[in-house]
This record gives C-alpha cells, sequence and structure tokens, in this order.
C-alpha cells in the first residue's frame, strides 16, 4: 500500500534499489506447478536457460529445484526438457 | 561455451518481473546480458519489457537502467555513450561500461526507426536488441511494421472481408544491414548458443551492433506459454525466421539456418507455422488459405535471396 | 572582464558555452538558433572545448541525448527553437519529471502555421506547464549572462530542474549589439563543477531511470517538480545576486522601472522591455504617471513580486508575444493569478502583438498607454492587426 509522501521519495521517480522486484511474489499467479524427478534429470540446465523468470534453482552446476515464490507455471520447463524430468501438476491440489 | 559455465553468471535481470507466463523477452535479455562480463548500462524503450521490469517502485533491474520515451532508445543511449566519452576524455571515470538497448518491434521498426537510423549513422559505441514480438503487443497487440502477411491483430483483424495484415513486414534486419554497420545478425532464444556467441561477438566490436530476436507472444500469437521456445525454433525451421549474421560486409547464416543450406536438415513448409499459432488459423483453411501460398512464396524468394547473399 | 565586444546574441550564447565547457552538447540546428550550434562546432573542431558534441538527427533525439547524458553524470547544453521544440514537447515533460538539469536556449520563434521564421514566444509558452524553468532577456548581454546564471540555478541541488534561456530570434540572435564577457575564471568559478545524482556511470550504484509509476505513485512524483519550482525562486534571487558581485551587473526576478508612483504600468518581456522603457521615458517627459514591469523570470512565475509592484495600479497593459485562442495570452494570465487576491486589485488589459515577426513600433506603445489611460480597450486587445 503506497504511503510515502513525495519529499521521502528520491527525486525525478529514481529507483535506488536495485533487483527489488524479488519482494513481488509473482507466484502467486500459477495454475500449474512444475515438479522435478531427479532421477531422470541430468543437470544439462536446459530449464535454467529457458526458464523467462530466474525460477530453476542452480548451485554447483546442479538443477536443484524450483523457485515457487515466483516461478508463474509457464510450462516451458517442462516442455523443453530432453528427458522429460519435469512435469506440470495443478496447483493447489495435493 | 556450455550451460554449466554460464551458470555461474550474475544473473542482471532479477524475477519479479510482471512479464506473462511464457513470455520470451525475458529469456532473450538474459541470453544477451550473458554475452559480456563488464559493467553495462541498459536503455530500454517503451514497451512490455520496459513497464514489465520498473513498475515503480520495483524494478528487476541490477545494473543502470533508463528508460525515457517510446521512440527513443537509441538516442538515450547516444547520450550515455556521449557522456562517457567526454567523462573518459576528461579523466573524470575510468571504468570500462558497455551499451545495450532493448527495444519491441514497435520501438524499432516504426515509432522510433529514425531514432536507431541516426544512432547507427553517428557511430556510438551500443548493441542494439529487437525483441521482435510481430507487433504493439503492451497496447493490445496492434499490427506494426514487423506484423506478418495474413496475422490477426486488433488494428487488422481477421473479418469475412479481409484475412489480417494485407502487407508483408519490413525486413528491418536488411536495413539496418544497408547502414553498413560493423555487426548485425538474425537470432532466436531457442538456440542460446547462437544467441550468447552472437551477444558475445557484437560486445567485443566497436562501433553500433544489432541483433533481431524472434520473441514469441503467447497473448498476442494466441498459443500455449510453454510452447515459446517449441515456437521460436519452428520459427527457424520454416526459414520464417532465418539465423544469420552480417560482419565486414560478410553475410553467414548460423544455426539450423546453416544445417538447412548445406542440406542437413529438412526446411519446414510455412503451413506448420501457420498451423501452430492462433493468429494465423483463418489462413489454414476456407476463402483466405491462398494466401498461405503467397506467405510461402515469400518465404522461399528472401531464403534464395539469403543463400545467394551468404554464398551457399 | 575583458573589452567589450560587437557580437550577436547566438554568438553571445556560444561563447558563454566555451567559457562553461558542458561535457556534451546535442543539437539540430533551426533558424534562429543555427549561428550557436555552428560557432559551437568550430570551437569543438579546433579543440578549444572537451564537448562531446553530438549532431543529432532531430530535435526530439537532439533533448533524449541530452537527458541520456545528463542521466550518465555529464553537465549538458542544447539549442533550439520554434517547430524543434514543439518536436520536443513530449520530452520537455519527461526532462523535467526525471530532473535532469539541462540548459537551453531558445531563440524565441513562431510556431507554424503558417510558416514563418521570425520572432514571438509561442514556442517557449508550448513549455511553461512542462516543469522547465523559463527566463527571458532583454538583449545580447542578457542573453550571454542569463546563461551563465541559467546552470548554477538548473543545477542547485534544491532545483535540479531543466531550463530555458529565451532570447528573441533575429531580434537578439542576429543583432549585433555591446556584450562584456567575464573572464574564463570567474565563469567557471561563479557556476562549479557539476554534481549527478547517482549516475547511470556509477555502475557501483545500479539505479532504475524512468520507470512506470502507477496512480498510487505519479502524483507524488510529479509533485516534486512543483516543489522544486517554489525552490527555484530564492535559488534564481541569490543566483542573481551572487551575479551581481562578480559582474556589477544587477539583477531581478521581475524589475519595475519608474514603477513606485505610477498609476499605469505595462508589463512586458524579451526585446519589447527596452522600447517599453524608452515609451515610459517620453510620457514620464509630458507628466503622465507611468512606469513599466519586465519580467526576467517567467517558470516559476514570481507572483508574489508581481503583486508588490502592482499593487495600488489603476490600470494595467500587459504585453504579450504569444497568443491563446480562445482566451487570454500566456503572460496575462500569470499577472491576474498574481493579483487575484488583492483587496483593490488595478484594472488589467492584456495586449497581443508582434506575432509572426511583425514589427513592434514605439508609437503603438504609447497609444496602449493611451488607452487604458482613458479606461478603454477590450479585456483581450490585438494590438497592429488588420482585422
Amino acid at each position: 500500500m503506497a504511503n510515502e509522501g513525495s519529499s521521502s521519495l528520491p527525486a525525478g521517480g529514481m529507483i535506488i534499489e536495485a533487483g527489488s522486484s524479488k519482494k513481488y511474489k509473482t507466484g502467486e499467479w500459477r495454475a500449474q506447478r512444475p515438479e522435478v524427478d531427479k532421477e531422470k534429470c541430468t543437470d544439462c540446465l536446459t530449464c535454467w536457460i529457458y526458464c523467462p523468470d530466474n525460477s530453476i534453482v542452480v548451485k554447483d552446476e546442479k538443477m536443484v529445484g524450483f523457485k515457487y515464490s515466483h516461478c508463474k507455471g509457464c510450462g516451458i520447463c517442462a516442455n523443453q526438457c530432453p528427458v522429460k524430468a519435469i512435469t506440470m501438476k495443478e496447483e493447489g491440489v495435493e | 561455451m556450455n550451460l554449466r559455465e554460464l551458470s555461474h553468471t550474475e544473473e542482471r535481470l532479477v524475477e519479479g518481473h510482471r512479464l506473462c507466463a511464457g513470455c520470451a523477452e525475458p529469456i532473450i535479455a538474459r541470453q544477451v546480458l550473458m554475452g559480456t562480463s563488464k559493467p553495462v548500462v541498459v536503455a530500454n524503450a517503451t514497451g512490455c519489457f520496459e513497464v514489465s521490469t520498473s513498475n515503480y517502485p520495483f524494478t528487476s533491474w541490477n545494473v543502470p537502467w533508463i528508460h525515457t520515451a517510446f521512440e527513443n532508445a537509441p538516442a538515450t543511449i547516444s547520450g550515455v555513450e556521449a557522456a562517457y566519452n567526454s567523462l573518459r576524455r576528461q579523466n573524470k571515470i575510468s571504468d570500462e561500461v558497455k551499451f545495450v538497448v532493448f527495444g519491441g518491434d514497435g520501438a524499432t521498426y516504426d515509432i522510433g526507426f529514425q531514432s536507431l537510423s541516426g544512432a547507427i549513422e553517428r557511430g556510438h559505441d551500443f548493441l542494439y536488441v529487437c525483441f521482435n514480438n510481430e507487433a504493439y503487443m503492451n497496447t493490445g497487440i496492434q499490427r506494426s511494421g514487423a506484423t506478418p502477411k495474413g496475422a490477426s491483430t486488433t488494428t487488422c483483424p481477421s473479418g469475412t472481408c479481409t484475412p489480417g495484415k494485407k502487407e508483408f513486414p519490413k525486413d528491418l534486419t536488411r536495413i539496418i544491414i544497408a547502414h553498413d554497420l560493423p555487426y548485425a545478425a538474425q537470432a532466436s532464444p531457442h538456440n542460446w548458443k547462437d544467441l550468447v556467441e552472437k551477444s558475445r561477438k557484437a560486445f567485443e566490436i566497436p562501433g553500433p551492433k544489432f541483433i533481431n530476436a524472434i520473441s514469441p507472444c503467447p497473448r498476442g500469437w494466441r498459443h500455449d506459454g510453454s510452447q515459446t521456445i517449441a515456437l521460436s525454433k519452428l520459427a527457424v525451421e520454416t526459414c520464417v525466421w532465418p539465423l544469420y549474421e552480417y560482419e565486414n560486409g560478410e553475410w553467414r547464416l548460423t544455426g539450423e539456418s546453416l544445417r538447412i543450406a548445406e542440406g542437413k536438415k529438412e526446411k519446414r513448409p510455412v503451413m506448420d507455422w501457420l498451423n501452430s499459432q492462433g493468429r494465423f488459423k483463418q489462413l489454414t483453411k476456407g476463402k483466405f488459405s491462398p494466401v498461405a501460398d503467397e506467405i510461402q512464396q515469400n518465404v522461399d524468394k528472401k531464403w534464395e535471396s539469403l543463400l545467394k547473399l551468404s554464398k551457399m | 572582464m575583458s573589452e567589450p565586444m560587437a557580437i550577436n546574441g547566438d554568438m553571445a550564447i556560444a561563447m558563454a558555452w566555451k567559457q562553461i565547457d558542458p561535457d556534451v552538447v546535442a543539437a539540430y540546428p533551426i533558424t534562429p538558433q543555427t549561428i550557436i550550434v555552428e560557432a559551437f562546432s568550430d570551437f569543438v573542431a579546433n579543440g578549444e572545448v572537451n564537448t562531446e558534441y553530438v549532431c543529432a538527427e532531430s530535435e526530439h533525439s537532439a533533448l533524449t541525448i541530452c537527458v541520456g547524458a545528463s542521466a550518465a553524470g555529464a553537465r549538458v547544453a542544447t539549442a533550439t527553437a520554434s517547430a524543434g521544440l514543439a518536436f520536443m514537447w513530449e520530452m520537455l515533460y519527461v526532462t523535467a519529471s526525471m530532473r535532469m538539469p539541462i540548459i537551453m536556449a531558445v531563440a524565441n520563434r513562431t510556431l507554424s502555421g503558417p510558416i514563418n521564421i521570425h520572432c514571438d514566444h509561442s514556442d517557449a509558452m508550448g513549455g511553461r506547464d512542462s516543469g522547465w524553468l523559463q527566463m527571458f532577456g532583454e538583449n545580447v548581454q542578457e542573453a550571454y549572462d542569463n546563461t551563465i546564471m541559467a546552470f548554477r540555478i538548473a543545477e542547485d541541488m534544491r532545483v535540479r530542474l531543466p531550463i530555458m534561456t529565451c532570447l528573441d530570434g533575429f531580434i537578439i540572435t542576429h543583432a549585433l549589439e555591446r556584450l562584456e564577457m567575464l573572464d574564463d575564471k570567474t565563469v567557471k568559478d561563479f557556476i562549479g563543477p557539476f554534481k549527478p545524482v547517482r549516475p547511470l556511470l556509477d555502475v557501483k550504484v545500479p539505479t532504475t531511470f524512468g520507470p512506470l509509476a502507477m496512480p498510487d505513485y505519479y502524483y507524488e512524483l510529479k509533485y516534486q517538480v512543483q516543489t522544486s519550482m517554489e525552490a527555484a525562486l530564492d535559488v534564481a534571487k541569490k543566483t542573481m545576486d551572487d551575479f551581481a558581485k562578480v559582474s556589477g551587473r544587477k539583477y531581478k526576478l521581475v524589475e519595475g522601472y519608474r514603477i513606485e508612483d505610477a498609476d499605469y504600468v505595462m508589463v512586458a518581456m524579451g526585446s519589447t522591455a527596452g522600447t517599453m522603457r524608452y515609451v515610459v521615458d517620453q510620457l514620464r517627459a509630458q507628466g503622465r504617471k507611468v512606469g513599466a514591469l519586465k519580467v526576467r523570470l517567467f517558470r516559476p512565475f514570481p507572483a508574489a513580486d508581481v503583486a508588490k509592484l502592482l499593487e495600488g495600479k489603476k490600470a494595467v497593459a500587459v504585453m504579450d508575444r504569444a497568443m491563446s485562442p480562445g482566451t487570454g495570452s500566456p503572460l496575462y494570465m500569470d499577472v491576474l493569478q498574481s493579483i487575484s487576491r488583492m483587496k483593490d486589485p488595478p484594472r488589467v488589459s492584456n495586449y497581443v502583438y508582434g506575432l509572426g515577426g511583425r514589427d513592434l513600433i514605439p508609437g503603438q506603445l504609447t497609444e496602449v498607454f493611451e488607452e487604458i489611460m482613458a479606461g478603454k480597450g477590450e479585456r483581450i486587445n490585438f494590438m497592429g492587426v488588420r482585422k
């Protein structure tokens, strides 16, 4: 909820906190969520290069999971995974 | 270059932006920005990418970034670059900085064309990347100079009398090449290796550079968001969007386009492309299907011309 | 202080730029500003300035290049006129709201149509709501002095707004007049170094410039332009006082001439101010109690100062070298606004004159004074037109 006064905002509309959109949880948009079968996954990182929302988590060159706070559920990762290790499940359903 | 190495690059565009699920633009931008490890300043024309990554007070940018208006992103970066030259000359700054501009086909083909042409003619050192989603998407899918013939948009919709856009699109990449700039290329986000290599090459060449990237749009093209990468590949396989580069007066096909020209890969029919998206459905059967033939002929003619230019 | 020289207004501005040595100049030529960019190009070609000089392919791009350069951390100057200023119109608002302190000389020329290259103020008036500061000069000396003061006012941290220094097209731009320049060191010391705020080229503090702001934030961000404008009144006053100390030339935001005991006052901006004072002297010699009010700073409009000078006057004629079809002209409307809370305000009349370079003859101003002294004339009048 915007409540800052004009005089407290940085001049000219400049945004001084780099990358502040991380605070905006686009994961709430999702209608379906990706899940990975790490047995099938080869850590090729194809999902990582194609994710529009930086929501493939990579640690030490390995795919370790999804950033569900921001994943919009587009399904590109599941569509492009060469070994079909990723499947899309309906969000909100156990 | 492999994805494992690339996975260590610092993300310059972060999550939390408001682009549609499955939008190609952030995929393209991330790949382009992997092309240099030097500091970058980004200028952005008005459009989906700009509004979605800078919705006050949130910004998805980890690097200096500026938007001023719609038709003038190349002029904006010209000013940043001019200041850079001046301040370096006066020894007021010493960092080496790279300059990159993002704009959609609206900003690049139409309203901002003058600005791009002027900036190239003046020889500023910058890389311009066009997200070509073939219509003015941010304002609601209206036709642009890049919209393909026969495509339905909100200002050239398919109706009972006309199927969609009557005109073939501008070949902007070739118009830019006519400026005889140091480097220009067409790219696609499915072939990340080709795009990142082109970006790397471009960032190292002094002067103005241009990369035109096909950018599938789930909303505007009427396809499922999960198909974005698959469709960008199909554009290349049907030769609707060939991959090539122009460097020092020489034309070179790259990626799948090179393999098609060498006969190592099948050239797919344009009908596969038309069948894949809702914006062309009126061409797939019925009274407007002759337009599909015209499109195939045009794609073939331009492909032949490109083969000649690249001496294949 | 150097020897006085004979020089035209455009050249005087180019000479001021040479002394200031802005980091970047980006401009597009348009009559009657062309001498500024041509003369400055000579300085660049002969290595007499450090300026990165960009020949833009249009005025919209010229101002955009200036904004990019200013955001990057450079001191920037440019110049335009007429249709060029109109072409930049969208970017005028962007420049001000992004708080880019760009100094722009405007060689006042009318707007088409019909196309006409001669003087009136309609070009500058088109930008009066954009958030730019606007100063009008009366002659070549003021064109030079205003340019130097403009850098200091616009770049002041309490202001940080772009500024137009206006000079009448051809009448000042192309006329040879006497100019006394300050020496280079005085100019440099008066303006000081440029202080950028989180410039783009400081990559250690990555900043996002020019965001989208929804209705929940836009108003607050735009209001900053208002508060900076208000601060500019004091900053401009102080700058003019400081300028007097180094130059000996005393300037004020608005200047009264023989106004204290006048009953009838004429208000004008630009070169007309000189003609106005000449006519006042003639009528005073006949014992008529007349005076003149010259407006130097038009934006922000010095309403309090104007009200103080017009207090107790019987009638005022506001001379506008621009027209607002269907209503009163800009300067007239600003004068009315200034005296709107007065208990016994003077009767104010608007006189539009000089459009498209139509010559102004002293006798015409005498007739205007006669008219307001006789209590005659419409609320809005068009002086000199063949109806």
